[in-house]
């Protein structure tokens, strides 16, 4: 898929400067409140059919999870956790959508290596855009949530576009469109969070005395957010990270190690120009030549 | 390619055989298009270099099969050098006077054999350099660790993948420096590319910066006969 935006880029894969911006797009969030799902599977059912994706069949492994993990062509699932809750002896169900976070500071984008392999719209969307994709797998490695994934097929990463296309044309992603609960609610950004505001005041009154929006500052927010009940430990959701940041080792390889290396390669061979230009060649002379041949018919 | 220093066609020793200069070579061009390719898939700025190998995917799927050819040219390398790359005491002494070896003043150095301190430094640290940057190297390349897994049980974390890419990058950088004092080396001692062309250096070469490795093979030639 080309980009369906490109007047509304924000920031654009290993490029040097802003794209044009030429224009300002209202920031949209999806919200997720886990405290609502039914873990029905409408979402990852929209989301196939919307797509037009169908994971290969795989296998029952005697638990929800269905596929087991997101894959090339599964781009959103449900992941299921049975949590016995010590303080209060009730027995939790935890089941969280994962999927692409829409990070406003995306480890992928950093480590993306290609021109415009990826993209992120003025509306917090991050893209990938195939036809620029290489396949080399360093977005894995940015991604704090473990998200893209290599095509065995075609080599070309694969994630959630937060339905971009639908979102260009004014409509909101094929999941929220298809959830029965309102678990799932889409708008701007602004709005979700106040929405957010309200769930997590019900659910304090509900006695979820750590009810809280998952909006982590550490990747500078994400596009795609959740409503949790144990906001203080969002690692009780199927290992949704407790304070994600990009990797220090991806932040060293894409920051300093990158310019540090480019500019001491430069000065290098800088350098030794200009020692060649200061001490001139390094040359035999005639004595050297003469001194040889002695020593060979000496040797002899 | 070397100097016209001395009128008749001086006297000549034997430097490198074919199969050491073929071994060379290969090595050498491995390691050229892994530093074009790498630095295009490093820095943005360079990403123009992947045309250089038809496109980002073609860099990208060709840039680790090159590294097992270099992998494999080195240790061809390896095995021929490594004894003549040995440290020795007399080492410690021509590296103290670097100032003399930069101002080329070679009379105040000690006595070469085959190979200078300088030279025996580049070996070693590409020697390290290449291990390090195929282990990483493999870390780094995805495509394979489904394979990887499948044959060897060799499978890594997240986070290992994060480091080997980070070092992979570093020791490249240092990889390259290296060799651009290599390539230096040789521009700059006139009559030393011919070496690695033709096999053989001028007796005045030997005598100037490798006198002891000359003495040495003067020696040997002279126990079997006449020699050329």
């Amino acid at each position: 898929m080309a980009t369906l935006q490109s007047l509304d880029l924000k920031r654009r894969s290993a490029t040097a400067g802003t794209p044009p911006a030429a224009r300002q797009t209202l920031e949209v969030s999806k919200l997720i409140d886990i405290s609502k799902c039914i873990g029905c599977k409408a979402c990852q059912v929209a989301c196939m059919e919307w797509n037009d994706l169908r994971a290969e069949v795989g296998e029952v492994h005697g638990y929800y999870d269905n596929p087991g993990d997101l894959s090339p062509s599964t781009w959103t699932m449900m992941r299921y956790t049975e949590r016995d809750n010590p303080d209060t002896g009730d027995l939790e169900w935890l089941i969280r959508k994962d999927g692409c976070m829409h990070c406003s500071d995306p480890g992928c984008l950093k480590a993306c290596p290609s021109p415009g392999a990826i993209v992120q719209y003025s509306n917090g969307i991050v893209d990938f855009v195939s036809e620029n994709c290489i396949g080399c797998g360093y977005c894995v490695k940015g991604c704090p949530f473990n998200i893209p994934r290599i095509s065995q097929t075609d080599n070309k990463a694969y994630k959630c576009t937060l339905c971009s296309d639908r979102v260009a044309v004014g409509q909101a992603p094929a999941c929220v469109k298809a959830c029965p609960t309102q678990a799932l609610v889409f708008g701007s950004k602004e709005d979700m969070i106040v929405h957010a505001q309200g769930r997590v005041a019900d659910l304090k009154s509900r006695g979820y005395k750590n009810a809280g929006l998952y909006d982590p500052p550490g990747v500078g927010g994400t596009h795609v957010m959740y409503v949790l009940h144990h906001a203080d430990q969002p690692q009780l959701y199927a290992g949704l990270p407790n304070q994600p940041r990009i990797s220090p080792l991806v932040e060293l390889w894409k920051g300093a190690a990158k310019n540090v290396g480019l500019i001491g390669i430069g000065f290098a061979a800088f350098f030794g120009f200009m020692h060649y230009v200061v001490n001139g060649p390094n040359r035999v002379s005639k004595e050297d030549e003469e001194a040889a041949v002695k020593l060979k018919e000496g040797g002899k | 390619m070397t100097t016209t220093h001395y009128v008749e066609e001086p006297t000549t020793v034997t430097r490198y055989s074919a199969g050491a200069r073929v071994n060379h070579w290969i090595t050498a061009g491995s390691l050229i298009l892994l530093a074009v390719s790498g630095l295009a898939l490093f820095h943005p700025a360079l990403f123009f270099l992947t045309a250089l190998f038809g496109g980002g995917e073609y860099t990208r799927m060709v840039h680790p099969w090159i590294g097992v050819v270099l992998l494999l040219g080195f240790t061809g390398l390896f095995l021929r050098f490594w004894r003549l790359n040995l440290w020795e005491r007399t080492d410690n002494v021509w590296l103290g006077r670097l100032r003399s070896v930069l101002a080329g003043h070679e009379e105040d150095l000690p006595e070469c054999g085959k190979y200078n301190a300088g030279q025996k430094l580049v070996f070693w640290g590409m020697s390290l350099l290449i291990v390090v940057l195929f282990i990483s190297g493999v870390g780094a390349w995805d495509s394979q660790h489904a394979f990887l897994k499948e044959t060897f049980g060799i499978s890594f974390t997240i986070d290992q993948k994060r480091l080997a890419i980070l070092v992979h990058a570093v020791a490249a950088i240092g990889a390259i420096l290296i060799w651009i004092v290599h390539v230096y080396a040789a521009l700059w001692v006139k009559g030393t590319v011919r070496a690695m062309m033709r096999g053989s250096v001028t007796g005045g070469w030997a005598w100037r910066h490798h006198r002891r490795w000359l003495r040495e093979e003067v020696a040997a030639d002279g126990k079997k006969s006449d020699g050329k």
